[in-house]
């Protein structure tokens, strides 16, 4: 039998970003996968010798263009348990209210870009209508639709006034409707499920093995979800992590469909506890030390190695980010499959390459 | 054929999903971080803003009182406009429009005294402004 | 600092990492650190239950490292990119770049390496 090598990437319509994968096929089935990354390769880990310690928020915001303000937080975290700064309850909550909904705005992305892996436009277009409304509530509240910019070391930088929380609640009770709309189409459609059931499937102990993380580990059955750590307000509120069982590409779109549910949820608690209170404080002095952070985001766990020794600028800087971890699950689920289901297998572990590969 | 029928009811009831754009424009919300104001009035040069700028496009000179800014390498995250002790930086709620070349912003005035004359306020299309 | 660092040498390095994986720990990533001139500290993370555990091994400029792809497969992703990026060898790596995985062929520097002198090219 006679092999092709069929390149997939680093431009194909299913990728958000670049990923390069150089598939051996052999009559339809691949037998072989080798990856390339180094396509939006920008260094910033380097740029800690430019940017002092404060100026690097907004370097580390633009690490990821979905996923932004959680990049912030983890690093604001950081640098606030090396320096013994406790942050105020109430930018806490805030905190909180802005990274679930940033999660839920991430995981509709993701939605639409599934529908639109095979073929389902409308339904892609659907999901970017809430998506829409997500994105207004962040420019009504923070300036800016998804780069929001609102963590600094101790606290945030913006307030939420009474009725801003009020006309947040009427918002996302419409996105829950919005949502319910679009369940039995997503998840009970023959079409939908003729492309996704027993696709990619990933078991529990090879999950586990190559350690996998976020809604991909989920869906195979492994419990883990750092919020579970309960940082920031996290541990007075109530959470459960959505866990799934196939680990096939439904089991996955079905995770992360419930995890938007169980954001609307949190922030409908976080709304109802706030606190009132100051939202910042000011902080003197610089880091020094070493310290590791970990942080849900919505791909999976980043974690963040921080090295400071007392100057403005940061000695080092290691950021690893959740796709980075579920690449390798990519070379053990595509062999065996059929060529045309290499899209959307790869999508559903929810690349973002540009986090990757900072 | 009747399941679909609820769906098209529904659809055909209600109002559109899209806005009518350029006929109807959404006017800007409240605390957009659009393009960048100062007000040179009230300046003093003290330099705080270009210290802090994360992409460094500001630039002051203390003595001549004159503030350089390039809004092409500006990211707008307002960190200059919260930490400016004078309150003569503010962000705008529009965006900044585009421009057909590349150009700087220059202002100047009187550092520290009281200004009787101020040269150019900026418009949003401005360009290298003179004495 | 409240986190379990444990030191390991570069020979019982595989064998530690190879206990570690009999008791259920997951393999979370690697940092590599410049601490001066001619030493780089490289830290291995764990995980289990939502707790870390760590290992340095401190290692000299120019000294091949044992890789943990034998034991860790998907540690190969991240020797690469430390290959790259610092010039440290890492030995029996499961697929090798050859510091092409981020960097082009042609760039002899090592990027993220204060103190550093061109590699010498690479024998083709």
């Amino acid at each position: 039998m006679l092999k092709t090598i069929i390149p997939f990437g680093p431009q194909h319509p299913v990728l958000p970003e670049p990923l390069h994968l150089k598939l051996t096929v052999e009559d339809e089935i691949i037998t072989d996968v080798f990856p390339a990354l180094g396509f939006v390769h920008r260094g910033l880990e380097n740029l800690v010798n430019i940017r002092d310690f404060q100026q690097m928020i907004q370097v580390i915001e633009r690490v990821c263009g979905i996923c932004s303000m959680l990049h912030a937080m983890c690093f604001c975290q950081g640098i606030e348990e090396m320096m013994g700064v406790e942050v105020p309850p109430r930018a806490k909550f805030l905190r909180i209210i802005w990274s679930e909904l940033h999660r839920m705005q991430s995981h509709l992305l993701w939605l639409g870009l599934f529908a639109d892996s095979f073929g389902f436009e409308s339904l892609f277009m659907q999901f970017w209508k809430i998506r829409e409304k997500l994105l207004d509530i962040n420019e009504a509240t923070t300036g800016n639709r998804v780069i929001i910019s609102v963590n600094v070391i101790g606290g945030v930088r913006r307030d939420l006034s009474g009725e801003q929380l009020r006309s947040m609640l009427s918002d996302i009770s419409w996105i829950e409707d919005e949502m319910g709309l679009l369940e039995t189409t997503l998840l009970s459609d023959y079409t939908v499920k003729k492309r996704t059931v027993g696709k990619g499937v990933l078991s529990k102990e090879k999950a586990f093995e190559l350690g996998v993380v976020g809604p991909t580990a989920r869906a195979s059955g492994i419990a883990q979800d750092m919020r579970m750590l309960g940082y920031s307000a996290l541990g007075q509120l109530d959470f459960e992590p959505v866990v799934g069982t196939d680990g096939d590409c439904y089991a996955r779109s079905k995770v992360r469909f419930q995890e938007v549910r169980q954001s609307i949820n949190l922030v409908r608690q976080a709304i109802a506890k706030i606190p009132e209170g100051e939202i910042r404080i000011k902080i003197k002095g610089r880091p020094a030390g070493e310290t590791v952070t970990r942080v849900e985001q919505p791909r999976g766990e980043l974690f963040y190695y921080i090295k400071a020794n007392g100057s403005k600028n940061l000695e080092r800087l290691r950021i690893r980010t959740p796709t980075f971890a579920n690449i390798p699950a990519l070379l053990s689920i595509l062999p065996g499959m059929w060529l045309s289901d290499v899209p959307v297998v790869v999508l559903s572990i929810d690349p973002c390459i540009s986090c990757t590969e900072r | 054929m009747f399941k679909m029928t609820p769906n098209v009811i529904r659809n055909l009831l209600h109002k559109k999903a899209t806005r009518l754009y350029p006929r109807l424009i959404r006017p800007a919300f409240e605390n957009v971080r659009g393009a960048l104001f100062n007000d040179v009035a009230q300046c003093t040069f003290c330099g705080v803003c270009a210290v802090k700028c994360p992409s460094q496009c500001i630039a002051v000179d203390k003595k001549a009182g004159i503030w350089i800014y390039d809004p092409f390498a500006c990211v707008f995250c307002g960190i200059c406009a919260d930490i400016c002790p004078a309150e003569s930086l503010h962000q705008q709620s529009e965006y900044r429009l585009p421009l057909a070349g590349r150009e700087t912003i220059t202002l100047k005035g009187e550092p520290k005294q009281k200004i009787e004359k101020t040269t150019q306020i900026p418009e949003e299309e401005n360009d290298d402004s003179k004495d | 600092m409240r986190h379990d660092v444990t030191c390991v040498s570069l020979e019982a390095l595989v064998g530690e990492v190879a206990k570690i994986k009999v008791q259920g720990y997951r393999f979370v990533t690697l940092s590599c650190v410049e601490r001066d001139e001619d030493t780089f500290d490289i830290f291995y993370h764990f995980d289990k239950n939502l707790m870390l555990k760590h290992f340095k091994l401190s290692v000299s400029k120019g000294v091949p490292v044992p890789s943990l792809s034998p034991v860790y497969f998907a540690a190969f992703l991240v020797e690469n990119e430390i290959q790259d990026l610092f010039g440290i060898a890492f030995e029996k790596l499961a697929f090798d770049y050859e510091r092409t995985f981020y960097l082009d062929e042609e760039v002899r520097a090592t990027p993220f390496c204060r103190f550093t002198v061109a590699k010498a090219a690479r024998n083709e």
